[in-house]
């Protein structure tokens, strides 16, 4: 009976989760926790998996949600841990702007993930930026689902 | 590369050999002249006589009958023109080359009006092509001339001819001896290898430019069209580039902290203006491509981007984020004088002012639609010409009768990406092919 309850707490909080953050949602990132062992501590694949290598924007915006600086914070702490690592912060748009516009809007995007790394004492020159607008986006389709995962800032080990 | 060069080289052959005009308009008579009224919105197609440039045999024959065919796919796609097709014709190309037209013959299957021509071959190996243009109503002579060129070049004759006709019944300048580089786009949409192109304004002569190993957008011509100023993410550094299309050289521009993008020649060609994002703000810069010196025009903290210069220079339409959504602005070439152009529902984007500097063609995003529309420098008459999921981007013909674009459209997991063109008032919207897909269009100046 004890562990019925439990798992269907467990299964409400996935739901919920999912309806707030697309960064957990059936994607690469954050779910994978299971097999951590044969990650190298360090790495990309580290940072996606264990701490969360991407944060999400709404619809023309680049501040920073209260999820966004949750990852934030734990990338930051990560970076304090692994000191010769320097990332470039990537800045991307989803498909609904126009091309150049969204230029600008992914590079304010990744200057906002930046900025806020470096308050949280990453030094500024560890991490550098680059925009790519709309050319790159992460998940394939054409709906708000998908735009959703495409309005992001991926931070990447250089 | 190497069939630009040869274009080029053809191109030059050209330049020098308008020899001389055979025949110039006669005195007014005494009914209005054949012309076409295009100031109205919707026009019905001037029915046209185009008959076969063939020489005598050989190649003369065959390029006679391609070009023949060029000059009425030119017109025909104008949307102003109805070319009559030939199998009705009652009267020989021969006949009419050695003497007058037959008119009753060009009245009886329609026609209103006559063009007639031949390519022939000359001793030297270059290619003589005359044509002549009657008014078959009137029964007048209208115009003629005659050109000597490569033979490789007749392509480029025949929509020299086209835009002959044009003018001489429209008024107005033609735009069929034109160029259009474009991005040509494969692979799937999250990683989309992107490459410039280059090819007449027909889609004939294609070429690419570069190889795809480096992501490139937006570019744009010089006044001379020798030059395509555009964006490559090079050692993922993105910057403003300048291609020569004729030595194939690719420099970037400016030495600028960040990221460079969206630019344009001023009509002059001295400069580029630009936008360059630094630290989460996007400003307006140039260029100057002789001195090299940069100069910043704009210092709001938005988005200041999508910069393009009236013709005669003096002022700048661009676009901003300043006043809380993006907006077109106009300001003056210095800087100086901003007003804002537009103040309805939607975002505007991607402004570009007319070749003729009567209109301001844009990109609108209203809802779940994007639309190409233009309006008036002075923030009067605006109208949407077409509307879709993706419209983006309008460029001028130079002459400012017709825009391109591409347009956007959802496949099953993907998206196909086409070039269309279409006319000012709306009308006439024609894909461009391409063989791959295509984005981020850009007309040429009528080739000099």
């Amino acid at each position: 009976m004890r562990m019925k309850i439990l798992s269907l707490f467990a299964a409400v909080l996935l739901v919920s989760a999912c309806e707030t953050a697309p960064d957990t949602s059936a994607n690469q990132t954050g779910t994978g926790g299971a097999q951590t062992s044969s990650i190298r501590p360090g790495s990309q694949e580290d940072l996606a998996v264990n701490v969360g290598d991407r944060v999400f924007f709404g619809y023309d915006q680049y501040n920073l949600s209260p999820e966004a600086r949750g990852t934030l914070d734990r990338q930051a702490q990560w970076l304090q841990q692994y000191r010769n690592v320097t990332v470039t912060v990537e800045g991307h748009a989803d498909e609904r702007g126009t091309r150049e516009y969204n230029l600008a809007l992914g590079e304010r995007r990744a200057n906002s993930v930046k900025n806020y790394l470096v308050a949280r004492g990453v030094g500024a020159n560890r991490v550098k930026t680059i925009s790519y607008g709309k050319e790159r986006p992460a998940v394939v389709g054409s709906g708000e689902a998908a735009w959703a995962q495409n309005r992001r800032g991926v931070t990447v080990v250089d | 590369m190497k069939a630009t060069k040869r274009l080029l080289r053809g191109i030059a052959g050209v330049a020098g050999a308008v020899l001389l005009a055979l025949g110039v308009a006669a005195p007014l008579p005494a009914r209005a002249e054949l012309r076409i009224d295009i100031t109205r919105g919707v026009v019905e197609p001037l029915p046209i006589a185009i008959t076969s440039f063939a020489g005598a045999a050989g190649r003369e024959a065959q390029i006679g009958r391609d070009m023949s065919n060029v000059i009425s796919a030119d017109l025909e796609r104008s949307g102003l023109f109805r070319p009559l097709n030939p199998q009705g014709f009652l009267q020989t190309p021969e006949q009419l080359r050695s003497g007058e037209p037959r008119y009753q013959d060009w009245r009886a299957i329609g026609a209103q009006a006559l063009v007639a021509g031949s390519a022939t071959m000359q001793g030297d190996g270059r290619l003589k092509v005359d044509f002549r243009l009657w008014d078959v109503a009137a029964g007048q002579h209208m115009a003629g001339l005659s050109y000597t060129a490569t033979p490789d070049s007749w392509r480029r004759i025949a929509h020299i001819v086209a835009d002959a006709v044009y003018k001489r019944l429209t008024g107005e300048d033609g735009y069929f001896d034109t160029r259009i580089v474009y991005i040509a786009e494969s692979g799937p949409a999250n990683a989309r290898l992107k490459r410039l192109a280059i090819m007449d304004q027909d889609g004939e002569n294609h070429s690419f430019l570069t190889d795809g190993k480096n992501l490139v957008l937006t570019p744009r011509f010089s006044p001379t069209a020798q030059e395509i100023t555009y964006m490559s993410f090079v050692n993922k550094r993105p910057r403003v580039y300048l291609f020569n299309i004729d030595s194939g050289r690719q420099e970037v521009l400016g030495d600028f902290p960040g990221m460079t993008f969206a630019p344009r020649f001023s009509p002059d060609g001295n400069k580029v203006i630009m936008s360059m994002a630094l630290n989460g703000n996007t400003d307006i810069f140039t260029l100057d491509l002789r001195t090299r010196r940069q100069t910043q025009l704009t210092d709001s903290p938005g988005i200041d981007t999508a910069p393009s210069y009236s013709p005669d220079g003096s002022q700048i339409v661009f676009e901003s984020d300043r006043g809380g959504s993006q907006q077109l602005y106009v300001m003056g070439a210095d800087g100086s004088g901003v007003k804002r152009l537009t103040f309805g529902q939607g975002r505007y984007a991607t402004p570009v002012w007319s070749p003729r500097g009567d209109l301001i063609a844009f990109t609108r995003q209203q809802g779940s639609e994007f639309a190409v529309g233009v309006i008036r420098p002075d923030g009067t008459g605006e109208r949407i010409l077409t509307k879709a999921f993706h419209v983006e981007g309008p460029t001028w013909a130079p002459n400012g009768r017709v825009l391109a674009y591409f347009k956007e459209t959802p496949t099953g997991g993907g998206r196909s990406a086409r070039l269309y063109t279409i006319d000012v008032t709306g009308v006439n919207e024609r894909r461009v092919v391409t063989p791959i897909d295509a984005s981020d269009p850009a007309w040429s100046p009528l080739i000099p």
